[in-house]
């Protein structure tokens, strides 16, 4: 018998119960409120902001894979960028015009190019995995620092594919079942924005109750172990090889889809995009959002792709920053900083990131009027 | 009744130091077996052997009539060799439960897939073994620090829950590394009770390794003295108290002026 017990919201009386999603009335609520006002955006926000926030959103789904192999396993990886480059040049090559200078096999289709761009990736991802079953800590991301590289060189060379420096080439088209996500149709009342904004909106749900599932799973549990005491894991019956190959495919799965997605908003993507800078955004969003959390990740995606909006309306107030790339001191500089210094405030004051503030903020409420 | 574990004339070397020397033991069914001997003597590196981290130069090592010799310390795991450590190797950042299902993880029988999904197969596996796991902090009496991460928990605490973790995996053998290191006198009678009970109660044959000497002499049914990797004496509490290689392991020897 299960009667509702008011007022003691960790009462759990059934372990399905406990063992649930969102296993409190509060949490509920929430994230149903977020959900609800994030899937009402199109109605009250400007085209540019819904554009910032797509992006957002696919940024969230990369940094979700970044967590789940950096958070989660505890393997640093500066190759994120690598993967998401695979994903993107994947689906574009796949989704791309047959008679256009870049390769293109004219399959326009999101449900073939987004998992296709996923499991491309995360071959490569199996492929790198080896190198982390042999090293750790500082090392594995030197190593994985250098696939960035790599990476930048082939996308700059292989000019059939990529369309060269400088030059790069048109990106997926986001079409569902003959439907362009990215042109407003004549018979749909929405703009091109609104659409992708809800695309978007749509996928990173998916991804992160996926992301989610796993981490509350005996998958991310082995992770978590790998990651806390690797010798003790082993003496769990966690074959540790296997757990870091299956930490780096799912990451990398989610950095292609990430990539696919990415460029769709734009229409058009550079080789140049995927470089070192590109893995840091990843690293900063996993770090200051709050390692190893889900919603952490997200808040930190959307709070560091956010951060050049706000940015770049400080010439305002500062009128010695420059809004122009030409001058200096100017506001891309700033940015470029902003990020360092956030993960360094972030890793000295609070190392658990968005996610640990908002556990004190509970925690404070939750206690008061005492301090502890 | 054949024997769990038998070691036949295990020898380890690091370069010119030799952890383990021609050690040669077998445990019983339901046997609480402890070895004992002076820091740096090789027992810590017996366990290692035994559960695959290291591997012998020479020597057999057979459990369940199988030998385990080249094979992961995954696989041993899995055959239900369980261990604690000596210093305590938690999962610090997972709670009490959590660290529990580890121990569980390899009876847990859902793949990456179902996880992904979550309904079915996956759900109604993480309900039925955290019931099992509730079971193991019943017995363990850890109910108040369940949803604590253990690295915030007081060292006797910590100690218990590798316990819980140890025995979540259902062994067949529980290797212990000094259960009861630094606890006082009342966690170290609790320790004993729990030691006492997984042996008869669960049934659970025991090899411990311990420095507490009132600890060994009262449970241990067979005890096996070591000293710089050489084995001196393996027996019965009462033949090794009073074995005088034993004496002069521990002693040292008397001096003639």
């Amino acid at each position: 018998m299960s009667t509702k017990v008011t007022g003691r919201p960790a009462f759990f009386q059934s372990y399905g119960q406990e063992l649930a999603l969102f296993n409190t009335r509060p949490k509920k609520v929430g994230v149903a409120l977020v959900v609800l006002v994030a899937v009402l955006g199109p109605f009250f926000l400007q085209d540019p902001l819904l554009r910032t926030l797509s992006l957002a959103f696919v940024f969230a789904i990369g940094a979700l894979g970044l967590n789940m192999v950096t958070g989660l396993a505890g393997q640093v990886s500066l190759g994120h960028a690598f993967f998401v480059g695979i994903g993107a040049y994947t689906a574009a090559a796949i989704s791309g015009d047959p008679d256009a200078r870049t390769i293109g096999f004219g399959v326009q289709e999101m449900w073939v190019w987004l998992p296709a761009a996923g499991i491309v990736a995360a071959l490569f991802g199996v492929l790198v995995a080896p190198i982390a079953t042999r090293l750790r800590g500082l090392y594995l991301a030197i190593v994985t620092l250098g696939l960035v590289f790599l990476g930048e060189h082939v996308f700059r060379e292989w000019s059939s594919l990529t369309g060269g420096a400088g030059v790069g080439r048109s990106a997926a088209d986001p079409v569902l079942f003959g439907f362009d996500f990215s042109q407003s149709s004549s018979d749909s009342s929405f703009t091109g924005p609104q659409q992708l904004y809800s695309l978007m909106l749509a996928l990173l749900l998916v991804f992160a109750l996926a992301a989610r599932n796993i981490g509350r799973s005996k998958v991310g549990r082995s992770f978590a172990a790998v990651r806390d005491r690797d010798m003790a894991a082993e003496m769990m019956g966690i074959d540790l090889p296997r757990a870091k190959t299956l930490a780096f495919a799912l990451s990398s799965f989610y950095a292609g889809c990430a990539g696919a997605l990415l460029y769709t908003i734009s229409g058009f993507f550079d080789p140049g995009s995927f470089s070192l800078l590109l893995s840091v955004q990843f690293i900063a969003m996993v770090l200051i959002g709050g390692a190893g959390t889900v919603g952490g990740t997200i808040a930190g995606a959307l709070f560091v792709s956010l951060l050049p909006t706000l940015s770049r309306e400080l010439p305002r107030f500062l009128t010695f920053l420059s809004s122009s790339p030409a001058e200096t001191p100017n506001v891309f500089q700033v940015e470029q900083i902003l990020y360092g210094l956030l993960i360094v405030v972030f890793l000295l004051f609070e190392p658990r990131g968005l996610y640990g503030i908002w556990v004190r903020l509970r925690t404070y409420w939750k206690s008061w009027p005492f301090s502890y | 009744m054949s024997p769990v574990l038998e070691l036949d004339d295990v020898h380890l070397a690091f370069a010119g130091v030799k952890a383990v020397n021609g050690v040669s033991l077998h445990v019983d069914p339901g046997e609480l077996f402890a070895i004992i001997g002076p820091n740096g003597a090789g027992k810590t590196s017996l366990f290692n052997v035994i559960s695959g981290v290291y591997r012998p130069q020479r020597g057999r090592v057979r459990f369940l009539g199988q030998s385990t010799l080249g094979e992961k310390p995954s696989t041993i795991a899995g055959r239900g060799v369980a261990r604690t450590f000596q210093n305590i190797a938690l999962f610090e950042h997972l709670t009490v439960i959590d660290n529990l299902m580890l121990g569980r993880h390899q009876h847990i029988r859902y793949g990456a897939a179902s996880a992904i999904a979550w309904l079915g197969r996956a759900r109604q596996q993480e309900i039925h073994h955290r019931r099992f796991c509730e079971e193991i902090v019943d017995f363990l009496e850890l109910e108040a620090w369940r949803r604590q991460p253990v690295g915030l928990l007081p060292y006797g605490v910590q100690k218990r829950v590798e316990l819980g973790r140890a025995l979540a995996m259902e062994p067949k053998l529980l290797l212990l590394d000094e259960p009861v290191a630094g606890m006082n006198l009342e966690e170290t009678e609790d320790m004993a009770r729990f030691v006492l009970d997984i042996r008869d109660e669960l049934d659970v044959p025991i090899i411990m390794v311990e420095h507490d000497m009132g600890l060994v002499m009262d449970l241990a049914d067979r005890i096996l003295v070591v000293d710089f990797g050489t084995p001196v004496t393996t027996g019965t509490p009462a033949e090794v108290q009073t074995h005088p290689e034993v004496v002069r392991a521990y002693l040292g020897e008397e001096v003639s002026r």
